[in-house]
């Protein structure tokens, strides 16, 4: 399978196969992130971040240096050529001679899919806008099986901002290509966006509901999103639906024993802390996955890994 | 058709817009900025009898031949529609309109926070899932517009 030079703008992208065979690839790694290597030993990763980040920007500057190779970038776009005026095709068709592989997070949708097409070296979209987040979803398919040993046969529900949570879409798109029940629960103002509703129908059953209550006790993965105060253009708006869920050890009494729950990060109310210590609890496991997968997606996206 | 030629006389030079889906002659009007202002005879028929789509609309401009983009837009709106070219009372060219899979330029995306509405040096481009009813997605954000949405923009 066929991943150099290729780049990461949506999950749409992306088939069954190629998507198995990533996880596959992520697994091997895990060795490798824990004893170091020089895969990409010379190689050069640009994190360009538009927007501010902590996790994303880390994870795949410390996938990187796991590698062998290095990175350089900018996290604050105040201070970077935007300040000054300079489009994103402008940045991009400069940035390629400074890096190998490129990083690009940006406040606006279908930044990275613009970033692609005027850089001559891959690009990975991390985070655009409201609209995907395809590495976090890879790096979440990742923990789901980890932990499940599979991804067939499962029930998932995906909990909270779904309309302008960028994760869920990138996360529902490829949920699509497996065998699984998705259950979208949200507020009526925050139902999952349209365009993925469009793409998603058919391919697998969708239940869409706003109690969780109603499906806490039949799902294997219960997958919490913040509910994103940044992504609101009204202030009130925001106020309706601040805290609409919160998972608590009451609320977990009716779930499975083996349910799991992820959650992209940073959380802010909507998992209670008492449920860290929880048998439920996996999201702070997802940040190790994420270093793992981005290593992987860093040696097929570069050649080094076939 | 009978009932077309009583109600609507021939123009000497210029273009027959015929089969417009019913109601949306004033939409057509509307892409080829006629104002109501402008100099030039226009001659608009809505709701006739048509055994192609029940009901159609036509529109005729005198002294005026379409540009390309200009039909473009036209078949964003009324896929079926056909365009004739007057020259001296007769029809010297007819051909329908063609909506293309990709539609490059014409519009714009519907999502304020597409970077297609920014300052960067491309052109919107969408791809055509439906023609009638007109559902177009955006390269860029995936954001889906109707034909409503794009009527807005022109």
């Amino acid at each position: 399978m066929e991943f150099q030079g290729r780049d990461i703008i949506s999950l749409k992208d992306f088939s069954r196969e190629e998507i198995d065979y990533i996880l596959r690839i992520a697994r091997t790694m895990e060795s490798v992130a824990k004893n170091g290597s020089d895969l990409l030993a010379g190689k050069i990763l640009a994190t360009l971040f538009f927007e501010p980040s902590t996790r994303t920007r880390l994870s795949f500057e410390s996938a990187m240096h796991r590698l062998g190779g290095s990175a350089i970038g900018f996290a604050e776009a105040e201070i970077a050529s935007v300040k000054k005026g300079e489009n994103l095709a402008d940045t991009m068709r400069v940035v390629e001679s400074y890096a190998d592989i490129i990083v690009v997070r940006h406040p606006l949708e279908g930044a990275a899919r613009l970033a692609a097409e005027f850089a001559g070296v891959p690009v990975i979209n991390g985070g655009s806008g409201a609209e995907e987040h395809p590495t976090q979803a890879l790096l979440d398919l990742y923990t789901i099986v980890k932990e499940k040993s599979r991804i067939d046969g499962l029930s998932i529900a995906l909990v909270g901002d779904l309309r302008y949570g960028r994760t869920v879409h990138s996360l529902a798109y490829a949920l699509s290509l497996f065998d699984v029940t998705l259950h979208f629960v949200s507020p009526e103002m925050l139902r999952m966006r349209r365009e993925v509703l469009e793409t998603i129908t058919g391919k697998i059953e969708v239940v869409e509901t706003n109690r969780l209550e109603d499906v806490i006790d039949g799902v294997d993965v219960l997958y919490m999103t913040r509910i994103q105060k940044e992504r609101f253009p009204d202030a009130a708006e925001y106020a309706k639906v601040r805290g609409s869920y919160r998972i608590d050890l009451p609320l977990l009494e009716s779930a499975r024993e083996d349910m799991i729950v992820l959650h992209p990060l940073p959380r802010v109310d909507e998992i209670a802390f008492e449920v860290d210590k929880t048998i439920h609890a996996r999201y702070f496991g997802q940040v190790w996955n994420g270093v793992v997968m981005r290593m992987a997606l860093l040696g097929l996206l570069l050649g080094q890994i076939k | 058709m009978v009932e077309t030629t009583l109600l609507v006389s021939k123009i000497k030079n210029g273009t027959v817009i015929d089969h417009i889906t019913g109601g949306h002659a004033l939409d057509v009007v509307k892409i080829l900025g006629i104002t109501g202002r402008t100099r030039g005879t226009v001659l608009i028929a809505m709701y006739v009898p048509s055994k192609q789509l029940t009901t159609k609309d036509i529109v005729k401009v005198e002294g005026r031949e379409l540009k390309p983009e200009e039909v473009d837009k036209i078949a964003l709106l009324a896929p079926r529609a056909s365009i004739n070219i007057i020259r001296n009372y007769k029809v010297i060219n007819k051909k329908r309109v063609r909506l293309p899979d990709i539609i490059k330029g014409i519009a714009q995306c519907g999502n304020p926070a597409c970077i297609s509405n920014s300052n960067e040096p491309i052109q919107p481009k969408f791809y055509v899932k439906s023609q009638d009813p007109l559902m177009i997605r955006c390269h860029y954000c995936s954001y889906i517009m109707e034909k409503k949405d794009i009527l807005e923009q022109f």
